[in-house]
């Protein structure tokens, strides 16, 4: 089965080694755009369910244990680019897969 | 018509019938235990409102909102199947068939049954006690209607002098009243102090205005002649006042139980058992409305208790194992009322037998304190205090955990003599020790979670819910984590994080002296990994102090902590507020007029700052380039409240106005601002420049004092306003402008080249060793022959400022960043406003939820 990938932004759309929001079916995303990583690019929930406001695509990339993460502007916790898992919480919030490809941007959508 | 409420459900029905603190205690019991897995819960609250916080309902008064005191918004209810209804008066309980009646004419079963239906305010039978205009002090609701007459009258009168009246004297005062309290026994709070301690809490508050008549009992309320009532006592004098607030204790709001045929104590009260139930063994009754071994508890911390052990009951099946029971609760209290501070320590009487006592009474600085003692000097049984309450903490200790008293335990309540006070370390109280009360934490719980990985105070704060009652025990609370850290040898790392292991001051001095241009670089040569939110920023800054480049080059902008990424504050809805530099605080009319256009134009609300400029509040993230373009062309630049920088220098008018004034504090204020304006430093700056030793400017509780005298300026450094107020060091006296720039400069780069990230400078001095001394030896006599380089590098700041503002506007690689969406142009649904006193505020989340179920 193929993925439906969907073409989201270009390259340059994004900031290097930080976050843009992107709108994606009604639903606001936060694309990384992280170039040291394996993957590139990360796709997570736009939305903090701690500090409840659209803003998790203007945290801070950082790499901590081994993983790259966000840290929310507002209340600090962090979240794994890879799967959405807060670090300090019980909360997930949702994530896609996401490849950049000849410049563009897609993610995943199941 | 009656119908039946049915609930599909095969779980057995618990039914809370009340919902103030204590009943949402009961219910978050249950859930934390896995109890809404067993049982389908279902909760029926009076008020129009979900439980909210009864014991700071006064700062309702002082700008909370219903929200802030919200306990929870129902999310917490609705995620765990928890059925709740407002505005719903149970008004029946028929045990027989188990099934509750409710006013509105439904029928309801239950399995299990818990009432938390609180207390009511006991209103005393006086003629004319239901007149128009007089009121209690127990709900939100109460509060609305109080604060909607004292609008239209000067006078307000409390009946009851004791902890609520006192609370309630102090919010009519607040209201802008003439306020009296009229107490009916000899003295002031008669329940928690002694004659002494309430006739020296009385003079306090009538030192503030408040009258206080005691031993006065009110015989009827009539229509007065000059006020709204007529307060006529038994001893034939009167009183005049235009509100009548009764607070004059509380009862137990037992109707329901007296209705179905519960025991019911003599004076009230729905007798438990140790595991709060009733004399139907399926039904519990918990807080204000129970009564336990004779006695009601009208204080939150047992109320906990109550619901804690109704829910281990509850759950014994389900969680194997027999639950905590209730027996009994300290009742041992510390506030401030009137801004007087007054504390109460088990037997405050002295009631015990055999007991002694210290007295200690200080007329003069009015404080009275007693110590009630045993027989034999050895435990302390209770205390008084009025004035002070430093002292409560470590009474209190001695008091809970039996802790033998020192030698001369009268020190306990003498005040210090410039040695170092005489207190209970926390290491000599026992692991059974109550820290909090209100959450029941012992220090034993605090140690474990310490030793399972909590290494700060949040952490333990997280696991334990210690201090996340009234807050009172948060000192405390600190000094137990600290010392278990210690214990533990956990060696603080000066390290700033696990990519760096170096400290700011050594990276500062890498970056320095290896000609370190970028975070990669740094990273690549002194680091590992690949960074994260605490090296980037700090890094970041350190790079701009040394270098002052550009921040959003593409180099650093993913340095930059959010608000400096966007160059503006973000507030908790993801909106930001825009702050202007106003050097000064000086504006001409013109420009005043621009930032009222433009704040119109985007709707924005508008606020004058403490640092006497103007923030503009609500700007979503694509309206900032915009808003700044309009303000840079008014001939605005940024005000860089986003960074870690200068932000303002205060001033007051000066020797230019006012006729006071000995030299022109405005134009050294403006030159000073802009002279630093650029500088990023480890923390925020502040300034203020007074023009006489009057210091309207306030300039001693800033980094940067500059007070103006008949020789010139005192300069003083490292004041603090905040969370820990420090006043300023006097630096230097009588400095000419030459030299006080240049002592500035010095004293800001030194801060900026040593102190630890995120270190203000209050504190950097407090840990500089040497202290005062030290730095004036490097300022002034140049010990460490870095003086020139100090002014070299601040004028190399100076040389470079940028407006960050102005920059952006004109790089549209920049301005990218600016976009709310990078694939779409609309806008933030989740950002809503409501009008608030004529201005925008964001909207609650349950305010949201109205909105779009207006919509829907």
């Amino acid at each position: 089965m193929t993925m439906p990938w969907k073409l989201i932004c270009k390259q340059e759309d994004l900031v290097e080694g930080a976050g843009v929001a992107a709108m994606v079916n009604g639903e606001q995303v936060a694309i990384f755009y992280v170039p040291e990583s394996g993957n590139k690019v990360f796709v997570i929930g736009n939305w903090d369910p701690v500090g409840k406001a659209n803003v998790l695509s203007r945290g801070l990339v950082a790499h901590l244990q081994e993983q790259w993460v966000v840290a929310s502007p507002l209340y600090k916790q962090h979240f794994i680019l890879a799967s959405g898992q807060c670090l300090e919480e019980d909360i997930t919030v949702p994530h896609w897969q996401a490849k950049l490809e000849d410049g563009d941007v897609f993610i995943a959508i199941n | 018509m009656i119908s039946t409420v049915s609930f599909l459900t095969q779980k057995p029905h618990i039914v809370v019938i009340g919902n103030g603190m204590v009943g949402h205690h009961f219910v978050e019991q249950m859930i934390a235990q896995g109890g809404h897995e067993e049982f389908q819960i279902t909760v029926f609250g009076e008020e129009p409102y979900l439980a909210y916080d009864r014991v700071h309902l006064s700062e309702y008064f002082t700008g909370k909102g219903a929200a802030d005191l919200a306990m929870t918004d129902g999310t917490l209810y609705s995620e765990h199947g928890v059925r709740y209804f407002l505005n719903s008066l149970v008004s029946e309980i028929n045990r027989e068939t188990k099934q509750l009646i409710l006013q509105k004419g439904d029928s309801l079963s239950y399995d299990k049954l818990v009432l938390a239906t609180g207390s009511y305010p006991f209103v005393p039978p006086i003629p004319g006690h239901k007149r128009e205009n007089t009121f209690v002090y127990r709900t939100l609701d109460d509060l609305d209607a109080i604060r909607a007459c004292a609008k239209q009258v000067t006078r307000g009168t409390v009946v009851g002098g004791g902890l609520l009246g006192l609370e309630a004297a102090n919010a009519l005062k607040n209201l802008g009243l003439e306020t009296c309290v009229v107490e009916f026994a000899p003295r002031l709070m008669p329940v928690q102090l002694d004659e002494k301690g309430g006739a020296v809490l009385k003079e306090m508050i009538e030192g503030l205005d408040v009258k206080v008549y005691t031993d006065t009992a009110t015989k009827e309320i009539v229509d007065g002649e000059m006020a709204f009532h007529r307060m006529n006592f038994a001893d034939g004098s009167h009183l005049e006042t235009d509100l009548i607030l009764f607070s004059a204790g509380i009862r137990p709001q037992d109707a329901l139980a007296r209705q179905s045929g519960l025991t019911v104590g003599e004076r009230g009260g729905i007798s438990v058992n140790n595991h709060c139930q009733t004399s139907d063994d399926d039904i519990y009754a918990i807080g204000e409305c129970a009564l336990w071994n004779g006695r009601v508890f009208g204080l939150v911390a047992p109320g906990y208790a109550m619901a804690k052990s109704a829910a281990e009951h509850l759950l014994a099946d389900f969680l194997g194992r027999v639950g905590v029971t209730f027996t009994g609760a300290d009742m041992s209290t510390k506030l401030k009322l009137l801004g007087c501070d007054v504390g109460s320590v088990g037997d405050a009487h002295g009631q015990s037998q055999g007991c002694k006592v210290f007295v200690y009474q200080d007329e003069l600085s009015q404080s009275y304190r007693k110590m009630v003692v045993s027989e034999d000097g050895k435990k302390l049984l209770g205390a008084v205090l009025v004035g002070d309450n430093s002292y409560y903490d470590t009474l209190l200790q001695y008091y809970l955990n039996a802790i033998d008293l020192p030698e001369q335990a009268q020190a306990l309540i003498l005040p210090t003599m410039g040695d170092a006070p005489i207190g209970l370390g926390v290491d000599a109280l026992p692991a059974t020790a109550s820290i909090c009360s209100c959450h029941n934490v012992s220090k034993q719980d605090i140690s474990d979670a310490v030793c399972n990985g909590a290494l700060s105070v949040g952490d333990v704060k997280g696991i334990t819910k210690a201090a996340t009652g009234c807050g009172g025990c948060a000192a405390l609370l600190k000094k137990v984590v600290d010392n278990e850290l210690l214990a533990l040898g956990v060696e603080v790392s000066s390290d700033i994080c696990e990519h760096f292991a170096y400290t700011r001051q050594d990276l500062y001095n890498l970056v320095k002296i290896g000609e370190i241009k970028t975070f990669d670089e740094l990273l690549k040569i002194h680091g590992k990994g690949h960074g994260c939110e605490i090296c980037k920023p700090a890094v970041g800054s350190i790079l701009a102090s040394v270098w002052n480049d550009y921040v959003l080059k593409k180099e650093h902008i993913s340095l930059q902590d959010t608000n400096d990424r966007f160059l503006a504050n973000m507030q908790k809805d993801g909106t930001y507020s825009i702050v202007p530099r106003i050097p000064g605080g000086e504006i001409t009319p013109d420009r005043l007029i621009v930032l009222g256009e433009v704040a119109k134009e985007y709707g924005l609300y508008t606020k004058v700052t403490g640092g006497q400029r103007i923030d503009l509040f609500g700007a979503t993230l694509p309206q900032l380039p915009e808003i700044w373009g309009k303000l840079i062309a008014a001939g605005f630049e940024t005000g860089q409240a986003y960074g870690k920088s200068l932000r303002t220098v205060k001033s007051c008018v000066g020797s230019t106005w006012c006729r006071y004034g000995v030299n022109d504090s405005m134009k050294m204020a403006i030159d000073l601002e802009n002279r630093y304006k650029g500088l990023r430093s480890p923390h925020k700056i502040k300034f203020a420049v007074s023009g006489c030793t009057r210091e309207c400017a306030e300039a001693q509780s800033k980094d940067i004092g500059v007070i103006a005298t008949e020789g010139g300026w005192n300069l003083y450094v490292c004041g603090n306003g905040g969370m820990k107020p420090r006043h300023g060091d006097l630096f230097a006296k009588d400095l000419d402008d030459e030299t006080l720039v240049k002592y500035i400069d010095r004293v800001l780069m030194f801060y900026t080249k040593t102190a630890d990230r995120l270190q203000r400078t209050s504190v950097w001095m407090d840990g500089l060793e040497g202290g005062l001394d030290y730095l004036k030896e490097v300022v002034i006599d140049d010990k460490l022959g870095l003086c020139g380089e100090l002014e070299a590098r601040m004028q190399h700041v100076v040389d470079t400022f940028q407006c960050e503002w102005k920059s952006t506007l004109e790089d549209p690689d920049a301005l990218k960043n600016f976009r709310q969406f990078v694939n779409y142009e609309g806008s933030d649904s989740n950002v809503v406003f409501v009008e608030e006193r004529n201005q925008i505020r964001p909207a609650t989340e349950v305010e949201k939820q109205q909105l779009i179920a207006k919509v829907g």
